[in-house]
């Protein structure tokens, strides 16, 4: 791609660098650890479903069953009750759901559990691969059929059922990707409800059976309309590995998953978030599945002039977190959001800049734009020309996944025709100015490229500063979305478990060889 | 004063109206519509637009003339501060004066409820538009506590600080989890003996003053409230409430 802001390659990398040596330490803590969630979502990759009469989760059961000695990894006790018991997976669970003790059995020889463990590992590798050659193969069939950028629908009817209705018919109004949002709250529940649900409150509680079903319900029109569907959640929250582990096995396509999200803006512990980040990330780079990051948020709360730099270092940061985790660029979905004052003059001029400059700065990565929000309100129809504006600045800056803005943001969850209204505009923007991109530069020293220099310097001084002060302890300081995060504070860190010196997690080690990490 | 929607002459009544059917586009759906807009009450009925949403939904876009009306010159709103809304510095005055100690305010978003942007843009230092927040009020001694607070604790904080008044908000709206969350917010303060002890203000997008008060707040406050509304309601009920005992 030819560059049109010349940004300094130099600076560039630097940041790059800088992200290199803020994350480090991060990771030197996160490989000696793992978590309750970690652990869980093992044992479901291992096969650990259903839940007891209470609702109870099985991989729920089998971790609280093993206070004191979760250093020894969860898999352990569970394939040691396999090989003890004798039967399937299948009967191991129902044996668990119905009050076995997996702590209580006498451990066996650690050969034969070794074994045991690599036939489940076996199983697992078999299904995500066959998931993601049959999304490869059905890529390939239907190939030029999906937009560009890819045009990314949520729905969040709370019901799995009326959902499913409503992602069909925004699939054969042309959406290509849809995103199951979560209902309120799910993300700190420190579990994973099980079956099929049909209450929720601005979302949808993500399940496995509520994967499966909406998957099917989608295969089916990419049938009928000859266009791949991507299917996205929320691999974020206190169980953010379990929700990735679910979505390899049910092939969900893309992933919202960031790397301190969870921490900022959600009150979860920071180590806690780091542990689960990675192994989450790992499934999802094995699984094919495409990351979405949540730097959008940051303007949410904080200026999108003023705070541009946050989100910058904040993709920074991102991108080596999920090399660490063994994702390529493709698969980095790094976030970014249309969140400028809408009555600021040359405002449109600015946001160019920084989306172009994201653009740059990540090649290979299929940005994820995320539309107006904040600046939404109860006029829709300046919201629609918001959303208009939107849409020509992703198709100029050649955007990777595109979130359609809502007119109706600022007053509920989206109708049924607010979203075909959006797939209309974006359609209609996106084609009548197609060709535009290829046909302007932006003046060496104009707004334009001028602002993009800017942000870019202030990242390197904003990252300079983490990088001297450390990562965990810049955060306790609030110098991320002026919110200050204690260490030792947040849900979830009675999950965090230092890793014994017998840890045994076949499937991190498989995943590990399997990515080169 | 009797009035009706004004499209482009006086009282002709003139409503446009979009919505969606669940049944497919055509002229059996646009006729849906079309009788449907009439049951309104809706003369001259024009359905000008309809496309189809998926195989089975259908979009439209109408207009209509009614001879609806309201009497304008009757209509009585109650919102929580009068005319009358204080600067910061006239509040800091008038609490010097009249009240003669510092106001503490405790604050929220309650629930499940993780929007703090609201409640910051209320209570926080640097405001929202150009409004300082409650915390810039040198005669306040206020305390946010951000977002995700169980109704439990933001009670105990608020008796734990004595604070004179308590502020919920509640963003997320749909299918009305604001309304089970802020009564039971209410019957928690009931059932602990404290409703009379604190001046209570619910607000939030969504929040009105006359849904808040049918809930048993004090007051509510809306889109487009800023710091120095609820400020001049505090301070005015405080004053009340000293002059009444
Ligand atoms: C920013 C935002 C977020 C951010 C919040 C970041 C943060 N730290 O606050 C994030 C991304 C985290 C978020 C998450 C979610 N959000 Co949200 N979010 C918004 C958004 C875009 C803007 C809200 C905002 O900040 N407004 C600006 C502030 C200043 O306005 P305000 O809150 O109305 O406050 C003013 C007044 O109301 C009043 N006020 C408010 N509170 C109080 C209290 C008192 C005492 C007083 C006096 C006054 C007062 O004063 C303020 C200043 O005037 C809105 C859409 C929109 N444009 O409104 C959706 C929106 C509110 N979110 C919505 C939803 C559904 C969610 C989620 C549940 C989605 C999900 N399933 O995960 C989650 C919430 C999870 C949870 N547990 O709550 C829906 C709510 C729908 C509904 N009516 O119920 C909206 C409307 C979007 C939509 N169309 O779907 N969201």
């Amino acid at each position: 791609m030819e560059s049109k802001l010349a940004l300094s390659q130099e600076r560039i990398q630097k940041a790059r660098e800088l992200a290199t040596s803020i994350v480090g330490p991060v990771l030197d803590f996160v490989d000696l650890h793992t978590t309750v969630t970690v652990e869980r979502a093992t044992l479901r990759l291992a096969g650990a479903d259903g839940a007891d009469a209470d609702g109870v989760p099985v991989p729920n059961l089998v971790v609280d069953q093993l206070k004191g000695r979760l250093e020894d990894g969860a898999l352990l006790y569970y394939v040691n009750a396999l090989v003890k018991t004798g039967g399937t997976v299948a009967d191991l669970n129902a044996r668990i759901a119905g009050g076995l003790d997996v702590a209580a059995l006498p451990l066996g020889d650690r050969g034969t559990l070794e074994a045991k463990a690599a036939e489940l590992v076996e199983t697992f590798q078999r299904r995500v691969k066959a998931n993601r050659a049959h999304r490869e193969a059905k890529q390939k069939q239907f190939e030029g059929r999906n937009h560009s950028p890819l045009l990314y629908v949520i729905v969040a009817t709370g019901n799995i059922h009326e959902d499913t209705k409503q992602a069909v018919a925004a699939a054969e109004q042309g959406a290509d990707v849809v995103a199951v949002i979560r209902t309120t709250a799910q993300s700190l529940l420190d579990y994973v409800p099980y079956g099929a649900t049909t209450e929720g409150f601005g979302g949808t509680y993500a399940t496995q059976e509520n994967f499966r079903i909406m998957r099917a319900a989608l295969d089916e029109v990419v049938e009928r309309e000859g266009r791949y569907i991507l299917l996205t959640n929320y691999a974020s929250g206190l169980c953010m590995p379990e929700i990735a582990a679910m979505g390899a096995l049910e092939r969900l396509d893309m992933m919202l998953n960031d790397s301190m999200y969870g921490i900022l803006f959600r009150d979860i512990n920071m180590y806690r978030t780091f542990v689960d980040q990675k192994f989450s990330r790992m499934i999802n780079a094995f699984a094919g599945i495409i990351i979405n990051t949540g730097e959008d948020n940051y303007l949410t709360t904080s200026d999108a002039v003023e705070k541009a730099y946050t989100v910058l270092a904040s993709q920074f940061l991102n991108e080596r977190f999920a090399y660490a985790a063994g994702l390529p660029p493709r698969l980095m979905g790094l976030g970014h959001a249309f969140e400028m004052n809408p009555t600021l003059h040359n405002g449109f001029l600015l946001e160019v800049a920084q989306a172009q400059m994201a653009r740059e700065i990540f090649p290979e990565a299929p940005l994820k734009y995320m539309p107006p929000t904040k600046f939404m309100t109860g006029d829709i129809f300046k919201g629609l020309a918001m959303n208009s504006m939107f849409n020509f600045a992703s198709k100029l800056t050649g955007q990777g996944i595109h979130l359609l803005g809502m007119l109706t943001e600022a007053i509920h969850t989206p109708f049924m025709m607010d979203r075909f209204l959006a797939l209309d505009n974006a359609k209609h923007v996106m084609n009548t100015m197609e060709g535009l991109a290829d046909e302007i530069e932006f003046r060496k020293d104009g707004v334009i490229a001028n602002r993009a220099k800017e942000v870019l310097e202030e990242t390197v001084v904003f990252l300079e500063e983490i990088d001297g002060v450390g990562l965990m302890p810049a955060i306790e300081q609030g110098r991320f979305a002026d919110i200050k995060r204690p260490a030792d504070l947040g849900k979830g860190l009675d999950g965090l478990q230092k890793k014994g010196p017998g840890y045994f997690n076949p499937f991190e080690d498989f995943l590990k060889a399997e990515l080169g990490l | 004063m009797i009035i009706r929607p004004y499209g482009d002459t006086l009282d002709d009544g003139a409503v446009q109206l979009s919505f969606t059917l669940p049944v497919p586009d055509g002229p059996k759906g646009r006729e849906a519509a079309r009788l449907f807009v009439e049951k309104l009450g809706f003369k001259h009925v024009d359905v000008v637009h309809s496309t189809a949403l998926s195989s089975g939904f259908s979009m439209y876009v109408a207009y209509g003339k009614t001879e609806t009306s309201v009497d304008y010159a009757a209509i009585q709103v109650e919102e929580a501060t009068g005319a009358k809304v204080y600067t910061m510095d006239e509040a800091n005055a008038v609490i010097r004066e009249k009240l003669g100690r510092k106001v503490v305010v405790v604050g929220a978003c309650t629930g499940f409820d993780a929007h703090t942007v609201g409640i910051d843009a209320i209570m926080n230092m640097k405001g929202y538009n150009h409004h300082f927040g409650l915390e810039r009020y040198p005669e306040l001694e206020t305390f946010n506590l951000g977002a995700q607070v169980p109704n439990e604790k933001l009670i105990d904080y608020a008796v734990k600080v004595n604070a004179d008044a308590i502020l919920v908000s509640q963003v997320v709206t749909q299918k009305d989890v604001h309304i089970q969350n802020m009564t039971e917010f209410i019957e928690l303060l009931q059932a602990r003996g404290l409703r009379e002890r604190f001046i209570v203000c619910a607000g939030g997008t969504r929040i009105g003053n006359k849904l808040a008060v049918e809930l048993g707040y004090d007051g509510g406050f809306g889109k487009g409230s800023y710091a120095e509304h609820v400020a001049t309601f505090i301070i005015d009920r405080l004053i009340e409430r000293k002059t009444v005992h």
